[in-house]
């Protein structure tokens, strides 16, 4: 139901016929957002079946499952929609403390793809993406609108927005796909 | 654009993502009902407003949402060091040598 009115359900922008760039919605996943405290970081890591990275920036990929730690105290975690709801199993049976909110349905995900992506990147986020490690991701503003960037790759950038400022930021993402294209 | 080191994430991160929060080290009064109307207003609203260096609140709003402290000077607008919340007033060595460190910190700094 509300992939519906996914606002960027199925586009692609197809970059230019060098193919150096291409744009497309990522595939939906779910999403959670985990408050822990730090010392917990081990049995929050088990009930989440990857381990958690322990600095921020940091991001632990392991059997389809994705965890980024944001804050001192925060993660972001990443898991294909099917798993959803046995990690809310898991962690409501955890004993710690802690805050797990779903966020899959806050949040759309973007691919930059190719040679030029972190060109396109530069155009509305203001720190050096050539010298972001691979494997790590941050939250940080793009031109106006707070997204999480993280680096899959040397060549392959994610991008998780807000739904509401998906539009914003696709639309912004093809105007720089065509400077790009044209050579501009 | 400034390039302003949260202390939290130990990296270099632009201006935009960070949002100004006033004068650090300003404790509020353990018993506010025992202070006198004018003792309450400066707490609430006199600050020193220096020229030159200032120990002011910044929060890193889209990072990692954290505050800290940092030391800015007011004249040149170059961040001389920062520092978690909750630390105490580093002295001036400490920040002379936070100084020097950051220049040579800048060449392998990650965003």
């Amino acid at each position: 139901m509300l992939l519906a009115n996914h606002p960027l359900l199925g586009k692609t922008i197809p970059g230019d016929t060098a193919s150096r760039l291409n744009i497309r919605a990522a595939d939906d996943t779910a999403r959670f957002s985990l408050r822990i405290d730090p010392a917990a970081v081990q049995s929050a890591g088990t009930a989440f079946g990857a381990p958690l990275p322990t600095r921020i920036g940091g991001m632990v990929e392991a059997g389809g499952r994705t965890a980024l730690q944001l804050g001192p105290d925060e993660w972001m975690l990443m898991a294909p929609v099917a798993e959803g709801d046995g990690i809310v199993d898991a962690f409501s049976a955890l004993g710690e403390t802690h805050s797990l909110v779903d966020v899959g349905h806050r949040e759309v995900g973007i691919l930059v793809e190719g040679e030029a992506a972190s060109l396109a990147l530069r155009s509305a986020i203001a720190f050096d993406i050539d010298a972001m490690p691979v494997g790590t991701g941050c939250r940080t503003i793009f031109d106006k609108a707070q997204i999480v960037l993280i680096r899959e790759d040397k060549t392959r950038f994610r991008i998780e927005v807000w739904r509401s400022f998906a539009d914003h930021v696709w639309g912004l993402l093809q105007a720089v796909s065509r400077e790009i294209a044209l050579g501009i | 654009m400034l390039l302003i080191r949260c202390p939290y994430c130990e990296a270099e991160r632009p201006e935009v993502e960070f949002t100004y929060a006033g004068e650090a080290h300003i404790a509020r009064p353990t018993n506010p009902s025992v202070l006198s109307d004018d003792e309450w207003r400066d707490f609430l609203f006199i600050r020193s407003n220096p020229r030159g260096r200032h120990f002011e609140r910044w929060r890193h709003m889209h990072g990692c949402g954290r505050f800290f402290n940092a030391v800015r000077d007011t004249v040149t607008d170059k961040f001389a060091m920062t520092y978690r919340a909750g630390a105490p007033r580093p002295s001036d060595e400490e920040i002379a040598l936070a100084a020097t460190s950051a220049a040579t910190r800048a060449k392998d700094a990650r965003p």
